[in-house]
């Protein structure tokens, strides 16, 4: 199962990327766990600076923008 | 060129309603439909133009820039870029974490993030459509100064020490200024900046349509029944008091440049003098409670408290000196 991190202060757009990108795994077809993170200092220690990030198993894939469903379904689909 | 909204409000107004001129209602109207026809048409081709251009600037090459900077050259950048550099309000939270973790003293960082509220391409150029180049200029002027000063006054009273806890760690331990080679400059093709600008365009008009609207509103409304020459008796340059009253007034209206711009409009046709006007505008822009209490995320209650007070203090200063060389 992948993990996926949304990095955010909770704005709409936070809201709306984690939206979407549970509905890219379930159209794809891959399980994934979605979680947003708010806390400040955690934003911080991935680099981030523009919010929404998107960070999958642990690496930052992501910043600053809602990520189109393209982007998304190269993230979850294996190379 | 401007002169064609006027003329479609005329139309409207007076033609096709049939209102009678100089009637109260007939000339809040007419205010209305000028303006935001006004607005919301250059708010259109403008935005489109301006993100064309700027699309390859992000915080991140502006973290960049100011990193490694001496710090009198970091507050005059810092406020430059904050004024041209777009980025959503509430990532000012990162943004702020993301300078301070790279090095950059907590004042210039400040300098970014003060400035950029008050000057954005939506303020200059509802500044200059409706109200001239010469209030403009000031306006950017003032800002800018606010941002610089407001900066440098920070990093004397070593602002860094009242930061929260992990924010403070962060700074001390200045990672890296080398962080400058990792962001390169992005060459984008024509097609690249058309979709950015695009996308912008679309972000922007969706956020600012309704400020805009309720600005001119109340514009129309100030314009239309408040009687000629109340405002300049009763809070005119002449009453000392009226510019610390403005700034207290404009902290609680919470709004953006977009909305209150048309206010200003309206107040300074009804001779509320230049400095009032234009420190209850900042005040209502760059002193707000939500920013603020985002702000106690990386922020110790004191340095909210300092900061705050600085604000009011120097609006209050700017509407005094404004106003005092307005009435020579």
């Amino acid at each position: 199962m992948m993990e996926v991190i949304v990095l955010g202060s909770g704005c709409a757009k936070c809201t709306k990327t984690a939206e979407l990108i549970e509905t890219v795994a379930r159209d794809v077809g891959v399980e994934v766990s979605v979680r947003k993170e708010t806390d400040p200092e955690a934003i911080m220690n991935y680099g981030i600076m523009s919010t929404p990030g998107v960070v999958v198993d642990g690496e930052v894939k992501h910043s600053g923008s809602m990520p189109i469903r393209a982007q998304i379904e190269a993230w979850l689909r294996p190379a | 060129m401007f002169v064609v909204f006027s003329r479609l409000a005329d139309l409207i107004v007076y033609g096709l309603l049939g209102m009678a001129p100089h009637t109260r209602a007939a000339e809040a109207l007419h205010f209305f439909i000028e303006d935001t026809s006004k607005i919301l048409a250059m708010l259109v081709v403008m935005i489109y133009a301006i993100a064309l251009i700027r699309a390859s600037l992000n915080v991140e090459r502006v973290r960049a820039v100011l990193s490694g900077q001496h710090r009198f050259v970091g507050y005059g950048l810092g406020a430059g870029f904050g004024a041209i550099t777009p980025f959503c309000s509430c990532s000012s939270i990162p943004v702020f974490l993301g300078f301070t973790s790279a090095g950059i003293p907590v004042g210039v960082t400040m300098a970014f993030l003060l400035t950029s509220p008050l000057i954005n391409e939506v303020a200059v150029l509802m500044l200059l459509g409706l109200l001239g180049w010469q209030m403009t200029l000031i306006y950017i002027g003032v800002g800018l100064a606010v941002g610089m000063l407001g900066g440098f006054f920070l990093d004397l009273i070593h602002a860094e020490r009242l930061l929260q806890p992990f924010a403070a760690k962060a700074y001390a331990k200045r990672p890296a200024a080398q962080m400058a080679n990792d962001v390169a400059a992005v060459r984008l093709s024509l097609a690249e900046r058309h979709a950015f600008a695009k996308a912008e365009l679309a972000d922007i008009f969706r956020r600012v349509w309704k400020w805009v609207f309720i600005g001119v509103g109340i514009g129309a409304g100030l314009h239309g029944f408040v009687p000629d020459g109340w405002l300049e008796a009763h809070l005119g340059a002449g009453q000392w008091w009226s510019v610390p009253a403005a700034v207290v007034l404009g902290i609680p209206l919470y709004s953006n440049a977009t909305g209150v711009i048309p206010v200003m409009e309206s107040l300074l046709l009804k001779g509320l003098p230049v400095g009032t006007t234009l420190a209850f505008c900042m005040s209502t822009v760059a002193a707000s409670l939500p920013e603020f209490i985002l702000l106690k995320q990386a922020m110790q209650l004191k340095l909210l408290a300092i900061l705050f007070a600085m604000l009011l203090v120097s609006f209050t200063l700017v509407g005094w000196i404004l106003n005092l060389v307005g009435t020579f």
